[in-house]
């Protein structure tokens, strides 16, 4: 119980920081620890499939990719580029609408008196493989294409163009 | 012979379309007997047909299923009866001749190879139509016909005029059409079925004045006035005239015109059971007979005379067929096809000789250049007066008396009209064939008889005139009405319904005696008219009495009509065309435009090309959507 | 792990509810304050882990293993997109020497 609130404390304060701190390198480190913890979420729901994957491929994998991707650039605080304090307060005001907005709606719901998991085997690896070889196989499988698409993809619009003088 | 008769059809839809194809490839004796061969090859299998024909009951000949709906079934197949093999007779008989006499006639002309394609489409839909089991097959023919008409009277489509009379014809047309289709829709909900077979023993159980039998066979009736020419859908055929004259002879004379009566002749039964609708005939065919024959009087076009004599030979038709005299209506069908067309043909041929002069004013004393022409016509003339022994007397004679039976008064306005028709048409003869010649010296150099091709038909058409009266002389005359018991099983039921009412055979001498003596009167007068005082019609520009300009100027209904459906639809339809379609619809349409314009001036400044400010906007509507879905 | 799960049991799905909403509403309040591409799209990686984390809530309250195969669906997507996006952002770089969205304003008409 109290381990969720401290987790939901460190969550919220690293994505704050995240949107706010002015060097990108430090908002990228944020991220990861925001990440961290939502890792830890999965981890508290039982969810251990799920907190692995959580952490190899967004703490691993896109967070690296992110590194790279700001550090071949060489951006710093200096060449970064803010907007007004208007239109940050207008966008803050905006969000918290946006928020006020969604618990607003979410009170309406009354099938959230649900306070107890029913079973909590469910995220085990066992299981949600099981779920995933027989009842998804085919967005599985179609999802192996969707990858291998964005890679050439990736690779096809990183690729210096032989016509530019670059 | 019998089995053949799918072929009936066949020869001339072959003529059309190898006609049609090599008009302008094939030299014109090939077309010409192309084409008759096309009608001819159909006569000797209907002789042929009607020498087999013992049985009383009717022939079906299925060829193919058609439509298959549900419970309904059309099939396409043809039925052989005495009715349809004496409208084959006809059709293929006279159309024969016709075409013989076309070649000749329209030898000059550019448009020889598409004549004889059209007149081939239009035997083989009149054989449809009368070969045809159901309504539907009927109606195909129906409509063929009426398609056929239309490109034969606009012929010489370069006329606007004649282009004119064409698209007037297929309209009137199309207005009896409607009331025929939903007669037929009715018959088919009504009786669940298309087929005469199936509908004519139901009908016979229904109780005499049935409110759906009145109302179809009123609708029916339409139908029949658009495609026969009865009032109030006449004017299309006086100006169909427009037509080359074997058309006219052919289309609007023998054939196509007498769909109607064929029709209701082969529907009897259901006419039978509608006192009602029975009486509006008879009194509409009457009026038409008098109506036509009066403005006939002082027409001064020949062919026009033709034509008002027709309408109102057809009027005698619908009055036999009103007082349920369907065998006479037949016969008058009959006797009418062989003299009308004999009429037609000759002034064809006269006006063939004057050069394409159609005005009588301007002819006379062609008896001597026109020997042959003048022999025969005098014949007809004869034969549609109504003068013993020529088949119109007896045909004429026999709806007269059944009238008599039915209604005297009925019966005096007939003889009076029967009068009307023996002057106008010597007046015809007259100012035709006798006095002196009133045209000019060119076309009295070029004054010739015609040659063989035409004199032909209207030799074959003569003798038939005739003596065609003799296939049905009434018992009282000592003769045995064959045509009546040929006819007998068709109109069986309808005569079981109708009381018969039998006349003395002195009342049917007296009648027979007032009727020709009234025609002989009417005769003489003309002659002393227009032999002895050589009267000739005044031209146009000159005053004539009030009567005389009314029967002249066709009663105004052309004018009466254009007033009462035209202007109203005028001023309808400008009132659309201005109000609804350029103020609103157009207006509306316009205004859209230049608002969606307008708008769009504005609102492209919102498009700032700024993703930040995009983002934003969407945020915005994700907020409003979601709270519209919360409220 | 027992204890874990026994802890996390008494914590109503309302609570996760109100946490996925407020990441959400940070990753929104990032794209709408920042310029910078790189920054913004890390803010889009943010909604999109506040939505799985719901997700994975809901499959575990409910009891229904679908829940969590859309999230790990939703990872490999991520996972790709990322990969595109930030060639395009790349791209962009290269082009403009910069990652300011601002530059981007030809996106009209």
């Amino acid at each position: 119980m109290i381990l969720f609130y401290l987790v939901s404390l460190l969550t919220i304060t690293f994505s704050l920081l995240v949107i706010f701190t002015k060097n990108p390198i430090y908002s990228v480190l944020y991220l990861i620890a925001t990440f961290f913890t939502f890792t830890i979420h999965y981890v508290l729901l039982n969810a251990q499939f799920l907190a692995v994957v959580n952490f190899i491929v967004y703490m691993g994998a896109i967070m690296v990719l992110f590194l790279f991707v700001l550090m071949l650039m060489n951006l710093n605080k200096e060449t970064e580029p803010m907007k007004s304090t208007l239109i940050k307060i207008i966008a803050v005001i905006a969000g918290g609408s946006l928020l006020v907005t969604l618990i607003g709606s979410f009170k309406q719901l009354d099938a959230l008196g649900i306070s107890t998991i029913n079973k909590p085997e469910i995220g085990l690896v066992e299981n949600l493989g099981k779920v995933l070889f027989s009842d998804f196989l085919l967005p599985f499988e179609v999802s192996s294409i969707l990858l291998l698409s964005a890679m050439v993809g990736a690779v096809l619009l990183a690729k210096k163009d032989k016509t530019d003088n670059g | 012979m019998i089995n053949l008769a799918w072929l009936i059809p066949i020869f001339p839809l072959l003529g059309f379309v190898i006609n049609g194809l090599g008009r302008n490839l094939f030299p014109k004796f090939v077309i010409g007997a192309l084409a008759t061969l096309g009608v001819m090859l159909p006569f000797t299998i209907s002789l042929g047909i009607f020498f087999e024909f013992t049985g009383p009951e009717a022939v079906i000949i299925p060829l193919f299923d058609w439509i298959k709906v549900g419970s309904l079934n059309i099939p396409f197949s043809f039925q052989i009866d005495q009715l349809s093999i004496l409208m084959l007779l006809i059709i293929t008989g006279i159309g024969s001749l016709i075409h013989i006499y076309s070649m000749g006639y329209m030898s000059h002309d550019a448009g020889f190879g598409k004549f004889f394609a059209y007149l081939n489409l239009f035997i083989f839909f009149m054989l449809l139509l009368v070969l045809g089991s159901n309504y539907i097959i009927m109606f195909i023919g129906w409509e063929g016909v009426g398609l056929c008409s239309y490109l034969l009277i606009g012929f010489w489509y370069t006329n606007g005029a004649y282009a004119d009379a064409a698209k007037k014809a297929f309209i009137m047309n199309r207005i009896g059409d409607l009331g025929f289709l939903i007669g037929v829709f009715l018959i088919v909900t009504t009786f669940g079925s298309a087929t005469f077979a199936d509908i004519f023993p139901q009908a016979q159980n229904i109780v005499s004045g049935d409110a759906t039998l009145t109302l179809i066979t009123i609708l029916l009736f339409i139908g029949a006035t658009g495609k026969s020419a009865q009032l109030p859908l006449f004017t299309w055929l006086p100006d169909a005239m427009a037509g080359p004259t074997p058309v006219s002879a052919l289309i609007h004379a023998a054939t196509m015109v007498t769909a109607g009566i064929y029709m209701i002749a082969r529907s009897n039964i259901l006419f039978t059971l509608s006192p009602i609708t029975l009486s509006i005939i008879a009194v509409v065919g009457l009026s038409t007979a008098i109506v036509a024959a009066i403005i006939a009087l002082t027409q001064t076009d020949i062919k026009k005379v033709l034509a008002y004599s027709t309408v109102s030979q057809l009027g005698y038709m619908f009055l036999g067929l009103g007082v349920g005299a369907y065998t006479g209506a037949f016969f008058h069908v009959l006797t009418h096809a062989f003299f009308k067309a004999l009429l037609f043909l000759g002034a064809g041929s006269v006006i063939h000789a004057m050069s394409n002069e159609q005005d009588m004013r301007n002819m006379g004393g062609l008896r001597k250049k026109l020997p042959i022409t003048f022999i025969t016509m005098f014949l007809g003339t004869l034969a549609i007066a109504g003068l013993p022994p020529f088949a119109g007397f007896f045909s004429k004679d026999e709806i007269l008396a059944h009238v008599y039976e039915h209604n005297q008064l009925l019966w005096a306005i007939g003889v009076l009209g029967a009068m009307l028709t023996a002057f106008y048409m010597f007046r015809m003869l007259f100012l035709t064939f006798w006095g002196s010649f009133r045209g000019t010296k060119e076309q009295a150099h070029h004054l010739h008889e015609s040659p063989f091709s035409m004199t032909f038909p209207l030799i074959v058409l003569a003798v038939l005139s005739v003596v065609g009266g003799f296939i049905g002389v009434p018992e009282v005359l000592h003769g045995h009405n064959w045509l009546a018991s040929y006819l007998a099983p068709i109109f069986e039921a309808s005569n079981a319904k109708m009381e018969a009412g039998v006349l003395s055979h002195s009342t049917e001498y007296a009648l027979m005696a007032v009727s020709v003596g009234g025609v002989a009167i009417a005769i003489i007068y003309a002659s002393i008219r227009y032999v002895s005082k050589a009267h000739v019609p005044a031209l146009d520009s000159q005053p004539k009495s009030a009567l005389a300009n009314l029967s002249y100027n066709k009663f105004y209904f052309d004018e009466f009509y254009n007033a009462i459906i035209q202007k109203p639809l005028d001023i309808l339809s400008n009132f659309f065309y201005k109000i609804v379609d350029k103020a609103g619809i157009d207006g509306l349409v316009n205004g859209l435009g230049t608002g969606s314009q307008e708008a769009s001036k504005t609102f492209r400044l919102l498009q700032s090309g700024n993703v930040g400010f995009y983002i934003f906007a969407m945020v915005i509507g994700i907020i409003s959507v979601l709270l519209y879905s919360l409220f | 792990m027992d204890n874990f799960v026994s802890s996390i049991q008494t914590v109503p799905l309302n609570h996760y509810l109100i946490l996925s909403s407020i990441i959400f509403t940070i990753g929104v309040i990032g794209v709408l304050i920042r310029r910078n591409a790189i920054i913004i799209f890390m803010s889009v990686e943010l909604m999109l882990n506040a939505v799985n984390l719901l997700l994975t809530a809901f499959s575990a309250y409910y009891g229904d293993a679908a829940g969590q195969v859309f999230v790990f669906f939703i990872m490999a997507l991520a996972a790709a997109e990322v990969a595109v996006g930030l060639a395009i952002i790349v791209m962009v770089y290269r082009n403009t020497s910069s990652v300011d969205i601002n530059i981007l304003n030809r996106l009209k008409w």
